[in-house]
């Protein structure tokens, strides 16, 4: 019983993280209904940028937002720059989608390009080695920290998106864009919100995951696949579903871990997508799923 | 473009005398060039051969059918690692390369089923997943992966007084002419026209009589076996598997190849190939920059030139069949 609390709390920590990817995702896609792959890649940039700044020997807690402003600057500029032409020439869904992946692939060889292949540590100022024992249970201080940034994000995120106005003309303009124009939303700012948004939650996530992991132009590429899971298992629509998803996917996969092999922890978030979009398309939480062939 | 005027004519693949010569010429091209011997040229042109006998297979998919698949390392990797096995167990090259295609377009045709409930961005999302699922349990299993030594394939022999390089050009060569024959072929079939009909409204298709399930799910194995083809050359070219040569980059790159050679155009796929080869042997200084220029290479394609090279080279042949009129 312990050793399953143990792996519970440990699974609570990553799918926070997990979490914090799936809603960046989600983020864009309910406003757009694009799918982006830059993600990651956008992520990774921010977390760069922190790494240099620390370098630069300023104080963790300037450095954090500068590096989550910058990831939201990088991703609001690709949607007026790339995005919004590209709309004006009538590109589909799906060459948009083309495009988040190009960007993703610039932003990658930029990072190689400008901060070298090889591995580097940032200096963080939550250590992984310190723990508290709850109960039996062993709790790192980063994972805890992790946890509760997850919280909080989401809750502010919850917050503004339900309680605000400007929440009021995201919803409005991911439902029903013609309609929100017509209303007088001003939706490209309320669009690029949402890509800055989505950005900075997904910075967020990569330097709370920097200290796990080691940091080089590809550490991001497995956290946002499974955000990628972890949205699609709630419902690609729905944020909560996100939340949901990403402590879900992060908990099952600590117990695969945990109970029957390591080699089934990775592969399990790529069996829960093709799982749940063969016999529940539309996610946990998501509305009915409409565009079925 | 041209005035067709008979049915005879429209499945006819080389329409004009230029065309036919243009097409001569590169052929003879490439047949002569081993005997330069300029090795270097000749791995290049044999990378891209390789490469654009899968881009071919994605284009079928991506291009025709209008179905986006990432998933085209996990049939790379498929393709390869049954090459290596079927000729460790002592099949010839032809029957190996033939059996590593089938099994790739079978399981082409096992991913396809999400496609017939599934569309655009989360048909993306499945094949990804596929693809990286494949690569994770390739890691996993040893077995089949070869472990830390990785799996030793065996090249192919020096034939016909030719060195060993020159022969495996030319075999990769011919593949490559019969597939491209093929896939000509293949979209100018009743198979090949539902394919676009699919692309260009699926329910229109369908109403007309083309059956979805049958025609999604032969696209997703022909582009498969395509794919798979590719996995097993390319293990006969290099001699050496290892997983970490099946990555999601891997699934990008073709298409990255697909998208610049230009969507729906079985000639562009060879460009597209032919670029994403020439573009890293070139900058070859700045690797790292290499996914940038894929990058804004696909940016620019996709805002000014949706249809890719074959799209641009063909406004060029429209602009100078007049010149200087226009």
């Amino acid at each position: 019983m312990r050793l399953f609390l143990q792996y519970f709390v440990s699974g609570l920590s990553t799918g926070s993280i997990y979490a914090l990817v799936a809603l960046g995702l989600s983020l864009v896609y309910r406003s757009t209904r694009i799918l982006n792959f830059a993600h990651g890649d956008l992520a990774a940039f921010g977390t760069f940028v922190a790494f240099t700044l620390l370098g630069l020997q300023l104080a963790f807690l300037i450095t954090f937002p500068l590096a989550i402003a910058g990831g939201a600057v990088l991703a609001m500029a690709f949607y007026f720059l790339i995005l919004v032409p590209a709309q004006r020439r009538n590109a589909t869904i799906l060459g948009q989608i083309i495009l988040t992946l190009g960007l993703g692939l610039i932003l990658q060889g930029l990072i190689s390009y400008l901060w070298g292949t090889d591995t580097k540590t940032l200096a963080f100022p939550l250590s992984d080695s310190r723990v508290w024992n709850i109960g039996g249970v062993v709790v790192s201080e980063l994972g805890l920290w992790t946890f509760i940034l997850g919280l909080a994000m989401s809750c502010l995120l919850y917050l503004l998106v339900q309680k605000t106005r400007l929440g009021v003309a995201m919803r409005a303009t991911s439902e029903n864009l013609p309609a929100a124009q017509t209303l007088g939303i001003p939706t490209r700012r309320v669009l690029a919100l949402a890509w800055g948004l989505a950005a900075s939650l997904g910075v967020a996530a990569g330097l709370f995951l920097a200290p796990a992991l080691l940091l080089d132009p590809f550490f991001m590429l497995e956290p946002f696949l499974k955000g990628f899971a972890a949205a699609i298992l709630g419902g690609l629509q729905s944020l909560p579903g996100a939340i949901l998803g990403g402590l879900i996917l992060g908990v099952a996969e600590s117990l695969a871990g945990g109970y029957v092999s390591i080699a089934l922890k990775n592969t399990l978030a790529f069996l829960i997508i093709i799982v749940i979009l063969l016999v529940k398309p539309e996610g946990l939480l998501g509305e009915e799923f409409k565009e079925r062939v | 473009m041209d005035l067709i005027e008979s049915y005879r004519e429209e499945l006819r693949l080389i329409r004009k005398f230029w065309t036919g010569l243009g097409i001569g010429c590169i052929i003879v091209a490439a047949l002569i060039l081993p005997f330069l011997r300029q090795d270097y040229l000749v791995h290049i042109a044999t990378v891209v051969f390789i490469y654009a006998i899968g881009v071919q297979g994605q284009n079928i998919l991506i291009g025709y059918t209008g179905l986006i698949s990432f998933g085209q390392a996990g049939f790379l990797a498929i393709g390869a690692y049954a090459f290596g096995h079927l000729t460790a167990q002592g099949l010839p090259i032809p029957a190996a390369l033939l059996a590593a295609g089938l099994l790739a377009g079978l399981s082409g045709f096992i991913v396809g089923f999400p496609s017939l409930r599934l569309k655009g961005p989360y048909l993306a999302i499945v094949t990804m997943g596929f693809g990286v699922a494949v690569y994770q349990i390739l890691l996993n299993t040893e077995a089949i992966s070869g472990g830390r030594m990785g799996l030793v394939v065996k090249k192919i022999p020096a034939l016909f007084g030719l060195t060993q390089q020159a022969t495996f050009y030319y075999f990769i060569l011919l593949l490559l002419i019969i597939l491209t024959i093929f896939s000509y072929n293949l979209i100018s079939s009743y198979a090949g026209r539902a394919f676009i009909a699919i692309r260009d409204n699926d329910i229109a298709a369908e109403a007309m009589g083309v059956n979805l399930a049958h025609y999604k799910l032969l696209s997703f194995a022909i582009s498969s076996f395509y794919v798979g083809l590719q996995g097993a050359a390319y293990a006969l070219f290099i001699g050496y598997l290892e997983p970490n040569l099946f990555t999601f980059m891997e699934s990008i790159t073709i298409f990255v190849a697909v998208i610049i050679g230009g969507l729906a155009s079985i000639g562009g796929s060879i460009m597209g190939a032919a670029f994403v080869i020439l573009v890293p042997q070139v900058w070859s200084e700045a690797r790292e920059l290499v996914p940038v220029i894929f990058g804004i290479t696909i940016i620019i394609i996709l805002i000014f030139e949706p249809q890719g090279i074959a799209g641009r080279w063909l406004k060029i042949r429209l602009y100078f069949r007049n010149w200087p009129f226009r």
